[in-house]
C-alpha cells in the first residue's frame, strides 16, 4: 500500500524534511553473506560495450542538422562588459545565432527586441539577448559565460567568437578567503554548531593541541567533458542528451527554466564518462544549447573543452581550518573546536567541512563555525564527499597530533572516543561497524615496526591511519519496472544512470538474485526519462541503496506472477515453489526450466513494479571505515611515496565485491592525487587559472598507484531496506589524505598541515620538526 | 581548403576530402563514424585518443590526418577481438570506460613489443593514458594477465 509519510532526505550530507509517497517494503532481507548472484564478483554487464568503444556517450552523439556552440567566457576574474558588437560574428561563415547578455550595450543593428519577438525564426542569423541561458555582463570569475555563438561546425563557432568585439572593464577581484570573511562576502550565513561548552572542555583537558590546516582547490577533470545536445520538436517538446549524474534533476531544472511542464522535457544519458559530483545539474551549457536550439530550430550541441573544465565545471573548494582539541591524559576527548573557512568561489554550496568533527567522536564539548567565502573564483561543485574529504584531513591529523602529544597509540585514542549513539542528536545508529573496521585494521596497523625498520638512509618509512564517517543511506522515491519475456529473459527498466560506478551491474545482480536467474538472463534499460520511472541521483553514495531495493521489489512482483502461473500449469501448491538458477523448483524434488512457463506467454510479458521503501525513522544511517597508509619520505628532497593503503569500510551488504573493490581503489587513487599532487593554481594577482591543461594539472598516473588492500565488514544493515546496502562511492576517498599525513608524521616526526604535500611543504614541515627538537633539547631543565 | 587523401583504417581503405589541418581524431570520429576513439583533452595530454599507426601508438587528436600518409591506422574498432578486451572486463579495469579504448590500444602496442612486461614496464608504457576513475591497478592486472606476467 502506498503511504504518505514525512521523511528526512539526505544528499551529500544535507538533510531536508519532505513528504514522500512510499510503498511498504515488505520483503525480508536476505541473510548475510554471498548468495547465488548477490555478493558474488561480477564483471560489468556493459564492460564489453565500453571496452570495445561501442558504448555511445553524449560526446559520441550527433543529430541530423546539429549546430555547434562556442561560449565566450570572461578572461577576467571580475569585469564589466560595457558593450558587445556582434556584427562581424553574425556575418561569419556558418553562424546561425548569437546570444548576448543583459546589461551590455548592443549596437542598434542587432535590433534585439524586434527579433526576440519571433522566437524560433529559421534562416537568418540572429543576435539577441539571452532570456533563459545564464549569460552575464558582470562576470564574477574567470570563465563566467558572457555570450554564445551557434554555427554549422565547431571551428566556425570558435572563429566567430573571436569576431565578437567586446569592451571589457576589468575590475579588482576578491581572491582571499579570510579577507572575504572579514568583509562578509559570504555565499550563506555562517553555520554554527555547538554542544556542551568548548571553553569548559578545554579547561578540563590535560593536553590541548591547536593547529591550522589548509586544503587546496582541486578539479574533477572527468574525462568526458560537460556537455549536452538539445533538440526541440513537436509541440514544444525538448530532448536533452547530456552527460549527467541525475537524469530527473536535469529534466526538472530545464523544465523550470523554460516554463515547461516537466514531462515535456526528455533527458537521455545511457553512458557517461565520469562526473564525481560535478554533473548533478544541467549547467549553463545545457541552458545555452536549449535556448540556441529553440531560436534556430535546429539541434544544438554545447560542450566544454578541457580548459573550460578547469574554470567553468566546478571544483572542490580550498579550505582553511583552525582547529583545537583537548583531552585527558588517558586520551578521552574533552573538547573539539574549529573555525572553517570554505573558499566556495563565486557561487555554490558551503559544504559541511565541520561534519566529521561533529559526527565522528563522542565528545561533550564541540563548537564549530563554518564560513562560505564568496570570491571571484570559479564556483565550486560537489566533489565526492564534499566537505568531509577536507574536514577529515584536518580532524584526523589533529587527533594524531594529540595522540603524539599524549604519547598514546593513535588507534587507541580513536577507540577511547568511540561514539555508540550519534553525538549530535543522540539517535541510535541503524548499524555501526566501525569497531569491526578497527579490528580488521589491526593486522595492517601491526606492520608499523616492520615498516619503520625498512627505513633506509634518507628514506624514512612510517604508517598512519584515519577514520571515515559519511552518509550513504539513499532514500525514496525511486522506482523500477521489470519485464520478463517468453524466452525467460528479464529486463530491469528504470531511468537511472550509471556514471561508472557499476550500478547497472549491481541492479542486474539484485534482480537476478530475487528472480532466481543467472545474471546473464537479466539486462538493464536505463538513462531515459521518457522510458522508465523516476530514479535516484547518482551522488551522495545513494544509487545502489536507493535503486537496489526498488529493483528487488519489482523482481519479486514478477516472480510472484511466474510462480502463480507455474502452480496452475503443474498443479502444485504455490507455497512449495521457488526459482533457482533459471529453473522452477517444486519442494526440492521436481524442477522445470523457466522457459516452460514463460513460453506460454507468446507475445505476452510479465510486468512487475517496485518502489524504494522508507528509511528507518529516528535512526542515523551512516557509513564508516578506516584506512591505514604506509609511506616513504626522502628527508633530503622532500619526496613522498605512498607504498601501501589498506582500506576497510562498513557500507552494509556488498552487492558486487569486484565492482566494490574498484570503487575503493578509484577513491584512493583520487585521494592520493589530492594528498600529493593535485592543485588548481590561480594567478594571485589576476585570479585566473594557471593549471588549465592535463599537463599542468597533476593527476595520478598508473605509475603513482601503490599496493591497495580492500576489505569490507559486509554485514547487511538490519534496519535499512530489503537489501541492507549503503552507498560506497564516497567513503573511500575520505580518510586517505589524513592517513598519508599521519604516516608521514610516523616516518619523520614532521607535521604536514597543508595539501598537497609538495616537496616544499614536506621540507617546511621537516625544518619545523627539527627546530622543535632543537628547542626541546636545548631548553634548560626545569 | 579541402585536400583529398587516402586513409587505411582497420584494413579498410577510405578516400576522402578533408580540410588541411583536420586532425585524425576528427576524421575517425566525425567523418568515418568510428567513435570508439575518445577525445578528452584535444591537446595531447591524456591518451584517450590513442590509435596505432603501423602498430605504433599515436595521439590522434594531435596527428594531422594529411600527415598519416600510407601508414595503416588501427583503432579500438580494429581490436574488438583482442584478448585485452576480455581481460579488461574480467579484471574490472574500467569504470566509466571513457579512457578504456585508449588504454587498450596503448596496451596492445606494449604487448606486441614486449609480450611479458614487468610492473615497471607497464607503468612506463601506460603512464600517458590517464584514468580519472583510477582503475589503474586493474588495468595493470588486465595487461599482466594477457601478457602472462602473472
Ligand atoms: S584527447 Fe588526445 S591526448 Fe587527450
Ligand atoms: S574508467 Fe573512467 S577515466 Fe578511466
Amino acid at each position: 500500500m502506498a503511504r504518505l509519510i514525512k521523511t528526512e532526505k539526505e544528499v551529500e550530507g544535507h538533510y531536508t524534511e519532505t513528504w514522500v509517497v512510499v510503498e511498504e517494503d515488505v520483503l525480508e532481507q536476505w541473510p548475510a553473506g554471498p548468495r547465488a548472484v548477490v555478493g558474488q564478483p561480477a564483471p560489468r554487464i556493459d564492460g564489453h560495450e565500453r571496452a570495445r568503444g561501442e558504448a555511445r556517450y553524449t560526446a559520441d552523439l550527433a543529430l541530423p542538422g546539429m549546430l555547434h556552440t562556442a561560449v565566450l567566457r570572461s578572461p577576467y576574474a571580475r569585469a564589466r562588459v560595457r558593450r558587445i558588437d556582434a556584427s562581424r560574428a553574425l556575418t561569419a561563415p556558418g553562424v546561425r545565432a548569437v546570444l548576448l547578455p543583459e546589461g551590455a550595450d548592443l549596437p542598434p543593428q542587432h535590433a534585439p527586441e524586434a527579433i526576440a519577438s519571433e522566437p524560433g525564426a529559421i534562416g537568418a542569423a540572429l543576435a539577441e539577448r539571452a532570456r533563459v541561458a545564464p549569460l552575464t555582463s558582470e562576470p564574477g570569475y574567470e570563465g563566467h559565460a558572457v555570450a554564445a555563438v551557434a554555427a554549422e561546425t565547431q571551428a566556425q563557432a570558435q572563429a566567430a567568437l573571436r569576431l565578437l568585439a567586446v569592451d571589457w572593464e576589468p575590475l579588482e577581484p576578491l581572491l582571499d578567503a579570510d579577507d572575504a570573511v572579514r568583509r562578509k562576502s559570504l555565499v550563506s550565513e555562517p553555520r554554527v554548531n555547538e554542544r556542551g561548552d568548548l571553553e569548559r572542555g578545554l579547561a578540563e583537558a590535560d593536553v590541548v593541541v591547536e593547529a591550522v590546516y589548509r586544503t587546496q582547490n582541486v578539479l574533477h577533470n572527468s574525462l568526458e567533458t560537460h556537455q549536452a545536445i538539445c533538440h526541440w520538436h513537436g509541440d514544444g517538446e525538448l530532448d536533452v542528451y547530456i552527460s549527467t549524474q541525475f537524469v530527473w534533476g536535469v529534466r526538472d531544472a530545464v523544465a523550470e527554466r523554460f516554463g515547461l511542464e516537466r514531462d515535456k522535457v526528455r533527458v537521455v544519458c545511457e553512458y557517461m564518462g565520469g562526473g564525481f559530483g560535478s554533473k548533478n545539474g544541467p549547467g549553463e551549457y545545457t541552458l545555452i544549447a536549449a535556448e540556441l536550439a529553440r531560436r534556430t530550430g535546429r539541434p544544438v550541441r554545447c560542450a566544454l573543452d578541457r580548459r573550460d573544465e578547469s574554470r567553468a565545471a566546478g571544483n572542490r573548494n580550498a579550505t582553511i581550518q583552525r582547529l583545537v582539541a583537548g583531552a585527558r591524559a588517558d586520551g578521552t576527548l574533552t573538547a573539539l573546536g574549529g573555525e572553517f573557512v570554505n573558499a566556495v568561489g563565486w557561487d555554490g554550496l558551503s559544504a559541511s567541512t565541520a561534519g566529521p568533527m561533529q559526527l565522528l567522536y563522542a565528545c561533550d564539548n564541540v563548537r564549530t563555525v563554518e564560513y562560505g567565502a564568496r570570491l571571484n573564483t570559479p564556483p565550486n561543485a560537489a566533489f565526492r564527499a564534499p566537505g568531509f574529504v577536507e574536514g577529515t584531513f584536518g580532524l584526523e591529523c589533529l587527533i594524531d597530533e594529540l595522540a603524539a602529544k599524549l604519547d598514546l597509540d593513535p588507534l587507541e585514542v580513536r577507540r577511547r572516543n568511540y561514539a555508540t549513539t550519534d553525538p549530535v542528536n543522540e539517535r541510535d545508529y541503524s548499524a555501526k561497524g566501525l569497531e569491526r573496521c578497527y579490528q580488521l585494521a589491526e593486522r595492517h596497523w601491526a606492520r608499523r615496526d616492520d615498516v619503520r625498520a625498512r627505513s633506509d638512509g634518507a628514506w624514512k618509512r612510517g604508517v598512519g591511519l584515519a577514520s571515515q564517517i559519511w552518509f550513504g543511506a539513499g532514500g525514496p522515491p525511486s522506482y523500477a519496472w521489470l519485464r520478463l519475456n517468453a524466452e525467460g529473459h528479464a529486463t530491469v527498466i528504470t531511468a537511472m544512470q550509471d556514471i561508472g560506478t557499476g550500478t547497472r551491474t549491481a541492479v542486474a545482480q539484485i534482480a537476478a538474485e530475487e528472480l532466481g536467474f543467472p545474471l546473464a538472463r537479466v539486462s538493464v534499460a536505463l538513462g531515459d526519462s521518457a522510458r522508465g520511472p523516476f530514479a535516484s541521483i547518482s551522488a551522495g553514495s545513494s544509487t545502489t541503496p536507493s535503486m537496489g531495493p526498488a529493483v528487488r521489489a519489482a523482481a519479486a512482483d514478477v516472480k510472484r506472477q511466474l510462480l502463480e502461473i507455474a502452480a496452475q500449469r503443474y498443479a502444485v501448491d504455490i507455497s512449495t515453489l521457488t526459482v533457482e538458477d533459471g529453473r522452477i523448483v517444486a519442494g526440492g524434488s521436481r524442477s522445470w526450466p523457466v522457459e516452460e512457463i514463460t513460453g506460454l506467454l507468446g507475445d505476452g510479458q510479465l510486468l512487475g513494479k517496485g518502489a524504494r521503501g522508507p528509511n528507518p525513522t529516528g535512526m542515523r544511517v551512516l557509513t564508516f571505515g578506516v584506512q591505514v597508509a604506509e609511506v616513504a619520505v626522502d628527508v633530503g628532497t622532500g619526496e613522498v611515496v605512498v607504498e601501501r593503503v589498506a582500506a576497510i569500510h562498513d557500507v552494509g551488504r556488498i552487492v558486487n565485491p569486484l565492482g566494490a573493490r574498484s570503487q575503493v581503489e578509484g577513491g584512493i587513487v583520487q585521494a592520493i592525487g589530492y594528498a600529493l599532487s593535485e592543485a588548481r593554481l590561480l594567478d594571485p594577482a589576476s585570479g585566473t587559472v594557471l593549471t588549465k591543461t592535463l599537463d599542468a594539472y597533476k593527476l595520478p598516473t598508473i605509475a603513482d598507484v601503490p599496493e591497495i588492500v580492500t576489505e569490507f565488514v559486509d554485514e547487511p544493515d538490519p534496519h535499512l531496506t530489503n537489501l541492507g546496502s549503503k552507498g560506497l562511492g564516497e567513503p573511500p576517498i575520505i580518510p586517505t589524505a589524513a592517513a598519508i599525513a599521519n604516516a608521514i608524521r610516523d616516518a619523520t616526526g614532521a607535521d604536514v598541515r597543508s595539501l598537497p604535500v609538495t616537496r616544499e611543504e614536506m621540507l617546511r614541515a621537516l625544518r619545523e620538526a627539527r627546530e622543535r627538537e632543537r628547542d626541546r633539547l636545548g631548553a634548560p631543565a626545569a | 581548403m579541402l585536400e583529398s587523401l587516402e586513409l587505411t583504417v582497420n584494413g579498410d581503405r577510405h578516400a576522402l576530402d578533408a580540410p588541411v589541418g583536420r586532425s585524425l581524431a576528427e576524421v575517425l570520429r566525425d567523418d568515418l563514424g568510428l567513435t570508439g576513439t575518445k577525445i578528452a583533452c584535444y591537446e595531447g595530454h591524456c591518451g584517450a585518443c590513442t590509435v596505432l599507426l603501423d602498430g605504433v601508438p599515436a595521439l590522434s587528436c594531435i596527428t594531422l590526418v594529411h600527415a598519416v600518409g600510407g601508414r595503416g591506422v588501427t583503432t579500438i574498432e580494429g581490436l574488438r577481438e583482442h584478448p585485452l578486451v576480455d581481460a579488461f572486463v574480467r579484471e574490472d579495469a574500467l569504470q566509466c570506460g571513457f579512457c578504456t579504448p585508449g588504454q587498450i590500444v596503448s596496451a596492445s602496442a606494449l604487448l606486441a613489443a614486449n609480450p611479458r612486461p614487468t610492473r615497471e614496464e607497464i607503468g612506463h608504457a601506460m603512464a600517458g593514458n590517464l584514468c580519472r576513475c583510477g582503475a589503474y591497478r586493474n588495468i595493470e592486472a588486465a595487461i599482466a594477465s594477457v601478457g602472462g606476467g602473472r
